[in-house]
């Protein structure tokens, strides 16, 4: 177990000379404590699986270093680092039984035999795989493997951390529910640094305690869940996180009020030193504005449709070009085409060229 | 529903069935027919029974000694060219490179053994061994080993293996690549992750993936080597003596040498009955291979490839889990 800090890392496929704007990983620093749950989540191709094969050392990085509780061990190779990694699709060794394949990284790493057998019966017990244990591993199902593939990245206790990519693809939806809270289970239960990669928002934010959004190549926002859906810090969390997605909104700022469409919306904060020539934008959860029954004073938008969620239901509306998603209060139907919309100044925030800004009390 | 019965339909099968008959049935029907009967030339035959087949499988005779001596020689030399062949293709499909224009230049050079044709190879290492002329033969005399696949029993052997190796370890080779380059990179990179050394990843990755290639490679070579006869008999001529003498040759040898078309009938209709065996053992192995890899597969979900990359957010029923 160890902290883990990359240091101005970053990474190009195309070699260190290639322009920055192509790396795969665009550098970053940050921290990851001892014993905590991440998730990295990002759409594909954002570059979630190039950081994680960088701190696992399955790609050397280009450029920055990666520190073991302070340590450097950026040059060293996988097998000498302290890591486990669990793939996207089951990697079971075909010609042994699942517990030699659970057995297998404590073997090569020389772990005498009684302690093999303590761990390997223990993670079987936690992946409830002890009645298969000296069955071929080849004949199970595709969960099962997957399961032998978690186990092996489990056994060790001794891991700096254990990383994840997407290693929920191949199971059924409801088999992933159990599985993913079995993972939040073991995370409590064995104290390790759990990194998970993914690109489903639900798995990120039901697993983990920080999620770490990418967008990119780059690191966009690193938070709780709660501070993710609050306070996106950059418009692409608040749209990729939420479903439906922040609503952004080119707008004129000026002190305590936005500008949109020529009308004026109360914020909470004032916003007095804008950077000059930024492009400015106003983002707001659907959940708090509400479609209501057009009014003087109100932001008047036509209705496109109304969705009903159940639990809750969204009027998608249209304002000049830009679409907006809308909570729906109970009873409003919208049936002439028009609702007003109505804002909660403390949940509409400024971005000034997509990242978010502090406004002054 | 009723079958349409139309009995003309036969008339369509006839053209394949003159040819089969002509081609395959005829020929094998004389065969049999000459195996049960003995000629001093002269076209008179007189009945033999199953005479022949009892001296065939009876050591004490003349026959079943020659018979019984070259198919040992033929399990031997089988034997020894896939004790030979089967790993040093291992190792050389495992030391071919993986990517860059090498791997075209070593499929190139490899595939070059295999399209030479078999008399031909013969030859070349007819005068390759020849301790007057050949490169081979000349140097191994010229550095004090005495060198000679005609006169020496020991030599001639050497030489119809090495020529054999030589010939036909490439097509192991080739077909073990195949069998690794389809192993995917993430079986490599989790046993990285697990620290396996390089035996450990040969044991416990690449050879229980190559097991289906290695068994046709196995198959393939065995069945090609016990069949052998145009290389040792342009080589050696199945000498010196009898050394090298493998069933095909003894078979040709009392077919056309003694004109005793009695005896190679009978002995002939044995070969081939084992090579019929031996495929259908073979053939059963394969398939049930085959089968359970079948049953296996079909129980694993195809891969679900990721979503493509979007900036929406996920359509969710149930918004905001673990939020709020």
């Amino acid at each position: 177990m160890a902290r883990i800090d990359l240091v101005d890392l970053a990474h190009s496929y195309g070699g260190n000379d290639a322009p920055q704007e192509t790396f795969a990983l665009k550098p970053v620093t940050m921290t990851w404590r001892q014993g905590g749950a991440y998730a990295l989540l990002g759409p594909s191709g954002c570059g979630k699986t190039t950081l994680l094969n960088v701190i696992s050392g399955i790609i050397t990085p280009s450029r920055g270093k990666i520190l073991f509780d302070g340590q450097d061990i950026t040059p060293l190779s996988t097998q000498k680092r302290n890591i486990a990694q669990v793939f996207q699709f089951p990697v079971i060794y075909d010609t042994m039984t699942v517990g030699q394949n659970l057995a297998f990284p404590l073997k090569n790493r020389g772990v005498p035999k009684a302690e093999i057998d303590r761990r390997v019966a223990e993670i079987g017990r936690l992946l409830d795989l002890e009645p298969y244990l000296n069955r071929k591993a080849t004949r199970l199902t595709a969960d099962a493997k997957q399961k032998i593939s978690l186990g092996r990245g489990l056994v060790r206790s001794d891991v700096a951390a254990v990383l994840f990519d997407e290693p929920l693809t191949v199971i059924d939806p409801e088999l992933k529910w159990q599985l993913r809270s079995k993972l939040k289970a073991l995370h409590r239960e064995l104290d390790l640094t759990m990194i998970y990669v993914t690109h489903d928002q639900t798995e990120a934010l039901t697993f983990a305690d920080t999620v770490v959004v990418m967008h990119d190549g780059r690191v966009v926002q690193s938070g709780t869940p709660a501070e993710l859906f609050d306070k996106p810090a950059h418009t692409f969390v608040g749209y990729f996180i939420g479903s439906p997605g922040m609503n952004i909104l080119p707008a004129e700022v000026k002190g305590r009020e936005a500008k949109v469409d020529g009308h004026v919306i109360a914020l909470n904060r004032s916003y007095d030193n804008l950077p000059a020539g930024a492009k400015i934008e106003i983002g707001v959860r659907p959940e708090f504005v509400d479609a209501v029954a057009p009014a003087p004073g109100l932001l008047s938008a036509r209705i496109e449709r109304i969705d009903d969620l159940g639990r809750i239901r969204f009027a998608r509306v249209r304002l000049g070009e830009a679409r907006i998603a809308a909570r729906a209060p109970a009873g409003f139907t919208g049936s002439d085409g028009n609702a007003g919309l109505k804002f909660d100044p403390a949940h509409v925030h400024v971005y000034a060229d997509s990242l978010l800004v502090e406004g002054a009390a | 529903m009723d079958k349409t019965v139309n009995q003309k339909a036969w008339f369509l099968v006839l053209p394949v069935f003159l040819v089969v008959a002509f081609s395959a049935v005829l020929p094998l029907m004389t065969v049999v027919n000459y195996s049960m009967q003995d000629t001093f030339g002269n076209n008179q035959f007189f009945w033999n029974g199953v005479g022949w087949f009892k001296e065939l499988l009876d050591p004490s005779t003349d026959l079943g000694g020659r018979f019984l001596a070259s198919l040992g020689r033929n399990l031997f030399f089988s034997l020894v060219i896939l004790a030979i062949e089967v790993p040093l293709g291992i190792v050389v499909a495992l030391s071919m490179p993986r990517q860059g224009w090498t791997v075209a230049a070593c499929l190139v050079t490899l595939a070059l053994p295999l399209l030479i044709p078999w008399n031909v190879v013969g030859t070349i290492w007819q005068i390759f061994g020849r301790p007057d002329i050949g490169l081979l033969g000349y140097t191994l005399n010229a550095m004090g080993i005495d060198y000679n696949y005609v006169s020496d029993a020991v030599d001639a052997w050497v030489t119809v293996i090495v020529m054999d190796v030589w010939h036909w370890t490439s097509l192991v080779a080739l077909l073990c690549y195949a069998g690794l380059k389809s192993i995917p990179e993430a079986y490599y990179q989790a046993a990285q992750i697990d620290g396996a050394s390089r035996w450990a990843v040969f044991k416990a990755i690449q050879l229980p993936k190559m097991n289906r290639v290695l068994l046709i490679a196995v198959l393939l070579r065995f069945m090609d080597s016990f069949m052998i006869y145009t290389e040792p008999f342009v080589v050696t001529g199945g000498g010196p003596g009898n050394s090298t003498t493998f069933v095909s040759i003894e078979l040709v040898k009392i077919a056309l040498g003694q004109f005793d078309l009695g005896k190679a009938a009978a002995l002939s209709l044995v070969y081939n009955l084992i090579i019929l065996i031996v495929c259908w053992i073979f053939y059963t192995v394969m398939t049930n291979a085959g089968v359970e890899r079948k049953a296996q597969t079909a129980k694993e979900p195809a891969a679900e490839p990721k979503p493509a990359g979007a900036l929406q957010p996920a359509p969710a029923l149930t918004p905001k889990e673990g939020v709020a």
